[in-house]
């Protein structure tokens, strides 16, 4: 039984939260969904919001007490098993469905508010970009370019150019230049290769504000052989992509593998990974490319997989 | 004598089919060495998928480590593709292994029986693999099956013939 609630609202760092206080279940208490209980108090938290409005009803219902004045034996439709009448589901039943209906309201709200803004958004969008095409001279390159950036980092398509993927746009060229000389120093510091994760939180990070999303990261690095640029991305066969030094020797990679493998007798990816210094997944990457390679072979048990220095190749 | 085991036996990686190709087929070599020379100091004739996966040769207790079943099946398709096994059903359950092949068998059998002056004479196929006389021959104890193979080579060779006799076969020796 109720006997008291209080509203918590001395952490704040934490959810708000309601503790309701419990009296010692008496003998004569109706069947319900627990006989009794050792604890004296439960807490309701609330991630968000929610709880003032929540606090308030309960109070509400608490002082009205309306349960006591519910007759049992009414008929009242349940969601659930409704043999032994049980009245407290049809209360949690009914606020629960008014609070989808709610929920749903403002769905519809706010669906058809967005709509409507990104069908302003795509007049104003095209609006203006017929403006630059009949202006084309009266507005400067930069601003042309800063325009197509803003729209591609919205996910809109550039309506200028009609190039839409493959050959890229503008915006990607500038942005492979700028990768060019953010990644340099990077690349450098982790042995001449990131993996194309890490140069996007690592690039999103620096720029704080208008974040590269994926696609445009991938695009953008496609155009460094073709920019002549010192870095080329790379796709290995499991389907990971890095970005490399155009210096970075494959063949000092592989050696020096082989070195490491043979040295310790034989490594995991994960062991590797330790004696380098770098992740995980690009050490395994470097193990694989050595196995092509013939340098090294496999030992795939239960006990994990583990690389070998290839001694089928190398051993009589 | 005591089998000896290949420095590949004790290498962990030989009990994991290798994805390299040159890599696997010096594998697949090794094992099929590997597989043959067993079966020939055991003087093993047949084999079963089952009892042989728990077999020393490819379970190696040691060293915990042993061959998969698609990977002894791919040993075994190797050992058919040389001409040294032979599924006895489709299902591939039960194989005869030749770990030396009917026409090595045959000149083996021949080399001894010139050897010997016995050219012309007529031997049953029991006085040949299980006789005293060739006790000390590696062809004792040859099975059957294998035996009639070898000397069908001859046959084909026409060094010797092979005759249906009343309780048995026998063959005679040119």
């Amino acid at each position: 039984m109720l006997s008291s609630l209080i509203y918590d609202r001395t952490s704040p760092l934490s959810c708000a939260k309601i503790v309701v206080h419990l009296h010692a279940s008496p003998a004569n208490k109706e069947p319900g969904p627990y006989q009794q209980s050792k604890f004296s108090y439960f807490k309701l938290s609330f991630k968000e919001h929610g709880q003032i409005e929540f606090f308030r009803r309960l109070t509400e219902e608490l002082s009205q007490k309306r349960w006591e004045s519910t007759p049992m034996s009414q008929p009242i439709p349940t969601a659930t098993n409704s043999q032994t009448g049980r009245t407290r589901a049809v209360g949690i039943v009914g606020i629960e469905r008014k609070i989808e209906e709610r929920r749903k309201e403002t769905e519809k709200i706010s669906q058809s508010k967005l709509m409507v803004k990104a069908k302003e958004m795509v007049e104003l969008s095209r609006s203006i970009a017929n403006k630059i095409k009949d202006k084309q001279g009266d507005i400067t390159e930069d601003e042309t370019i800063r325009f197509k950036s803003y729209l591609l980092s919205m996910g809109i398509a550039n309506p200028v150019t009609r190039e839409t993927h493959g050959s890229g746009t503008h915006y990607h060229l500038q942005l492979a230049k700028q990768l060019g000389d953010i990644l340099l120093a990077p690349l450098e510091e982790r042995g001449g290769m990131m993996a194309l994760t890490e140069v996007y939180c690592l690039v999103n990070r620096a720029r704080g504000m208008e974040l590269l999303s994926p696609e445009d990261l991938v695009n953008a690095c496609k155009m460094f052989e073709s920019l002549k640029q010192p870095l080329r991305l790379r796709i290995f066969d499991s389907g990971v992509m890095v970005v490399q030094l155009q210096s970075h020797s494959e063949e000092e990679m592989i050696s020096s593998a082989l070195d490491n493998v043979t040295d310790k007798g034989s490594l995991t990816a994960e062991e590797f990974a330790k004696l380098l210094g770098l992740s995980v997944l690009l050490s395994k990457e470097r193990l694989l490319l050595a196995e092509k390679m013939g340098h090294l072979c496999r030992d795939d048990s239960v006990e994990g997989l583990r690389f070998y220095p290839n001694l089928f190749n190398s051993q009589a | 004598m005591s089998f000896e085991w290949p420095w590949q036996y004790n290498f962990p990686p030989f009990f994991t089919l290798q994805p390299n190709v040159d890599t696997r087929q010096k594998q697949l070599a090794a094992w099929c060495s590997l597989a043959l020379s067993y079966c020939r100091h055991h003087k093993l004739y047949t084999l079963d998928i089952m009892e042989v996966q728990e077999c020393p040769v490819f379970n190696h207790k040691n060293i915990d480590r042993k061959l998969s079943t698609e990977a002894i099946l791919i040993v075994f398709e190797e050992l058919r593709k040389k001409g040294n096994l032979e599924w006895l059903d489709k299902n591939k359950t039960q194989c005869l292994v030749m770990w030396r092949r009917p026409e090595e068998w045959g000149k083996l059998i021949y080399q001894w029986v010139s050897k010997n002056g016995m050219v012309n004479t007529v031997f049953t196929l029991y006085e040949l693999a299980n006789g005293d006389d060739t006790e000390s021959e590696e062809f004792h104890g040859l099975e059957e099956w294998m035996l009639i193979r070898s000397l069908q080579a001859l046959q084909t060779d026409g060094k010797a013939e092979v005759i249906t006799m009343d309780d048995g076969k026998g063959v005679k020796f040119f």
